[in-house]
């Protein structure tokens, strides 16, 4: 019998399988050095920059490992088997774990050290660096926040490998990378130290929900030229930019190269965009529910501006701080946090994109009726294999469009491009166009006979 | 209102029913043996390499069917009686029918070689393939896959990402080269070697060996080489599944014959999709073709035929798709393995190997016959616009930027390929820069 490659290729496995070890022996070494944080009262500089140095070195390492060996293309082998990515053990307790982070750092951030009269545990530990960038002690927001970008560029970096032969993948993860780290972090957090009001360029109402808070609203108007900018440029945002940008390109322009939930969920959420629901039933949910919040937000807003404008604090019997602090506490935490992130390795990394944000709800309804965006189906070559509809993170059935030759126009579409790129047969293509904009979707391109004339159509 | 029989829930079956249900109230029911519900075949392989689980290969909701009022019945068909119009069942059940549709589709072909039978020998097919791969791979050592094929390849890949050790032996010189042009094929063996799985050209099969307990122990190939494996794959191309139909009154060759309202010779008997085969053979096609998007338009014509709006089979220009690990493949029109006069090529290959275009005309008109495209995607109407119209290759490659598919952003390697085409043909072509999705739709309206 001949000796064939047997050998070098279960080596080859071993060293994988080995690498894995040592990556998680890893990560559960400085996951400890947290946890010890918790505990006792560390606050070094040093200590803590190289943790997340070492963190950071580990993710890429272990990118490396997945991705950089293997030709470029898609990389799905094992995804609905793995226990991570397959709701097996490791996602439930990754689950429970990333609930019970923002159960506490939402409700009961003290346990996580907060202290008015001096940080502790976690948060204590993020002091130095807090200090660093705008000479105040560190909040469970400033601790928030530096996880959440480094999760991004991280997980990020990982992302890109995988998709490094898509150019369209490519651009969309350095931009949200961008957007993440400079507009939501860096910028933010400088102009504290410059005691300028804090202000995230690129959150926009509804998302951002107390752009029309009385506080917010006083803030920027007392803080000078700048206040004033930010006001009128958060009013253009809303009722300009947003508006032309989801005219020429959909709302991926935002949820998938923009926004920062997005970007979390584009990044470390990919692993679990197969999660998401793709029945007609859960479609049927989320109608229900996202118009249902816009409502509920709009409402809250002129709740909100009206008592600023009159100084009554009640809008038809209801109390608009009440409503105000309420809406704070169901969607902007439970919903958008808790369920939208928490759940990620178990329903999926747009739960809050999907069935929840006021914001993607508004540019969705532009999207569906006033955009030059659609997939594009090509011709007859779908063969309904499905792939498209499963790594659909909004939970659109595409292949139900596809098989078709039916170019797809969603609300949800967020436009991130994966199942134009997980097609094995070149059949999707995101496009913008508006020679057909009020006819984008009613051609059936697989259907090749006209029922009225009976010809065979080209 | 008439009863309906669909025998076989593959695309073709499925599709016929669809329409039927469009355009009629009669009653329809599809019988199958191979599973519930339908399934598109042509994903069982991301299903073992765990891209999909196997709920998400069913294009239809299962209660699609009771909504659409199409009944479904998981059984076998043993006989059929066609004077009497009636269906025996596996499970002794017979049912009569008013018009009876027959898309059995096809089973993988086995060339008579010793050890065919054994237990781990298998196509790829059928659900039921699917389930003894999944079987066989927990104490595989090797995998040797017979055939140079879409399905061959496929196989491969399943087993490779499983990390069993693959051997693929082909007949040809390179894979796929009754099919592909030389570069293409060569390109497509490069990338098999390049995902480290062997591949043995030139070689055919000769032997499968018992391991001594009815299971496959190795192989032996005509240079007389032994290899020893526990699994083999038989991917040699498929044929019509009718042999329940031999012996009957049922005209048939390879496959069913039909005429071009897809009818047999029996009054009220239809075939459909791969189990079909056309009496008439149009142009640039052939008369059994076992794929897909035929299978699809085929059921949308019978339907239109049972419901009394007659109109004959015409898929229209060819085009076909596949992947070969990660190179996606297209192609559109006339492309054949070996071209000759009258007809020539354009190749153009990107610098790193896994892309390339092919444009085949006509030496002395210089009209555009095909495209064969590899790691490029292009846009299916634009060819087939091209090709009907019989545009004259220059303006072709002037325009080339029109059928571009790949998404956004993707490198522009269209400079490189009118360069390269103008040294070739020794022309001075400057690519025309339009290329919005407008530029597409003023070209694609345009008489």
């Amino acid at each position: 019998m001949l000796n064939h490659s047997n050998f070098i290729r279960s080596k080859s496995l071993i060293r994988s399988k080995f690498q894995v070890i040592l990556i998680t022996i890893g990560l559960g070494i400085l996951l400890g050095i947290f946890c010890l944080a918790q505990f006792t009262q560390i606050e070094s500089f040093g200590l803590l920059v190289s943790l997340l140095l070492s963190i950071s070195l580990i993710i890429i390492y272990y990118s490396k490992t997945l991705y950089a060996n293997l030709p470029e293309g898609i990389k799905n082998n094992g995804v609905w088997t793995g226990t991570l990515t397959g709701r097996g053990v490791s996602a439930w307790i990754l689950g429970v774990v990333l609930t019970c982070f923002y159960i506490l750092l939402y409700w009961f951030p003290h346990i996580l050290g907060l202290s008015s009269s001096g940080n502790t545990g976690i948060i204590g530990f993020f002091d130095p660096l807090s200090q660093f960038f705008k000479n105040q002690p560190a909040s469970e927001w400033f601790v928030y926040g530096t996880l959440y970008t480094l999760a991004i560029i991280l997980f990020g970096i990982k992302f890109i490998w995988k998709y490094r032969h898509n150019k369209y993948q490519l651009l969309r993860t350095i931009s949200v990378i961008f957007f993440q780290t400079a507009f939501a972090f860096l910028l933010p957090e400088f102009m504290l130290r410059l005691n300028l009001p804090f202000n995230d360029f690129k959150n926009m109402w509804p998302l951002n929900y107390y752009f029309f808070d009385s506080w917010h609203l006083e803030e920027l108007m007392h803080a000078g030229n700048i206040g004033w900018f930010m006001l009128i440029w958060g009013l253009a945002m809303i009722f300009l930019i947003s508006p032309i940008l989801t005219y020429l390109y959909g709302k991926r322009w935002y949820c998938s190269w923009v926004c920062g939930c997005g970007g979390l969920a584009e990044t470390a959420g990919d692993s679990f965009r197969h999660l998401s629901d793709k029945s007609i039933k859960a479609w049927n949910l989320e109608r229900y529910l996202i118009y249902s919040v816009l409502l509920i937000s709009v409402v809250m807003t002129i709740g909100v501006l009206y008592s600023y404008k009159t100084g009554v604090n009640t809008l038809l019997g209801i109390n608009t701080y009440e409503f105000r602090k309420w809406y704070g506490f169901i969607i902007g935490a439970a919903f958008s946090g808790v369920i939208g992130v928490g759940f990620y390795p178990l329903l999926g990394s747009r739960v809050w994109c999907r069935f929840g944000c006021p914001m993607a709800a508004i540019l969705g309804i532009q999207q569906k009726f006033f955009s030059r965006f659609r997939i594009t189906t090509n011709g007859g070559q779908c063969i309904s294999c499905g792939n498209c509809s499963t790594y659909c993170e909004m939970g659109i059935d595409v292949r139900a469009y596809a098989q078709r030759g039916q170019n797809i126009v969603r609300a949800s579409c967020v436009g991130c491009g994966i199942c134009a790129a997980v097609c094995p047969r070149g059949v999707l293509r995101l496009e913008n166009g508006s020679a057909d904009i009020s006819t984008r979707t009613t051609q059936l391109k697989t259907i090749h006979i006209s029922e009225d004339s009976l010809r065979i159509l080209n | 209102m008439a009863r309906i029989f669909i025998i076989g829930n593959g695309i073709s079956g499925v599709t016929a029913a669809r329409h039927i249900r469009k355009l009629s109230n009669h009653d329809i029911t599809i019988i199958s043996s191979e599973s519930e519900y339908f399934f598109s075949r042509t994903a069982l392989m991301y299903v073992y390499m765990g891209h999909m689980r196997f709920k998400d290969i069913k294009p239809y909701e299962d209660g699609f069917w009771s909504k659409n009022r199409i009944e479904l019945i998981h059984d076998k068909v043993n006989s059929i009686q066609f004077n009497a119009k009636s269906l025996v069942l596996e499970s002794g059940k017979t049912l009569n029918y008013d018009k009876l549709i027959l898309a059995t589709g096809s089973k993988s072909n086995k060339f008579g070689w010793p050890g065919q039978d054994l237990h781990g020998v298998s196509g790829l097919y059928h659900l039921q393939d699917l389930e003894m791969m999944e079987r066989c791979s927990y104490d595989t050592s090797r995998a040797v896959i017979v055939g140079g094929g879409l399905i061959g390849i496929e196989m491969a890949e399943m087993f490779h990402t499983r990390h069993i050790p693959v051997t693929v032996v082909v007949r040809e010189k390179e894979y796929w080269y009754n099919i592909l042009p030389p570069e293409e094929a060569a390109m497509i063996s490069k990338h098999i070697r390049e995902h480290k799985i062997e591949l043995i050209l030139n070689t055919e099969l000769k032997e499968i060996l018992d391991d001594g307990t009815g299971s496959v122990g190795g192989v032996v190939l005509s240079n007389g080489d032994k290899i020893q494996c526990n699994y083999v794959g038989l991917t040699v191309g498929v044929s019509p599944n009718i042999d329940f139909l031999k012996n009957t009154t049922l005209e048939t060759d390879r496959g069913i014959l039909v005429n071009a309202h897809l009818e047999t010779n029996i009054p009220d008997v239809y075939a459909i999709g791969d189990c079909a085969q056309l009496k008439q053979v149009l142009p640039g096609r052939k008369a059994i073709e076992a794929i897909w998007y035929t299978g699809r338009m085929m059921g949308e014509n019978v339907a239109y035929n049972i419901c009394h709006k007659s109109i004959s089979y015409d898929p229209g220009i060819w085009f076909n798709s596949a992947k070969f690990l990660d190179i996606e493949y297209q192609v559109y029109g006339h492309v054949p393995a070996k071209i000759q006069s009258p007809d020539d090529s354009f190749y153009w290959e990107y610098s790193d190997g896994k892309k390339s275009i092919r444009l085949v005309f006509n030496k002395e008109s210089h009209q555009i016959l095909g495209f064969n495209l590899m790691g490029i995607r292009f846009r299916h109407e634009v060819c087939v616009k091209w090709i009907l119209e019989k545009t004259i290759l220059n303006d072709v490659v002037q325009n080339i930027r029109l059928a571009f598919f790949d998404p956004e952003f993707y490198k522009n390697y269209e400079d490189s390929f009118v360069e390269s085409f103008n040294q070739q043909f020794n022309q001075q072509i400057i690519l025309n820069k339009n290329k919005t999705l407008n530029h597409v739709f003023k070209f694609l309206t345009q008489k």
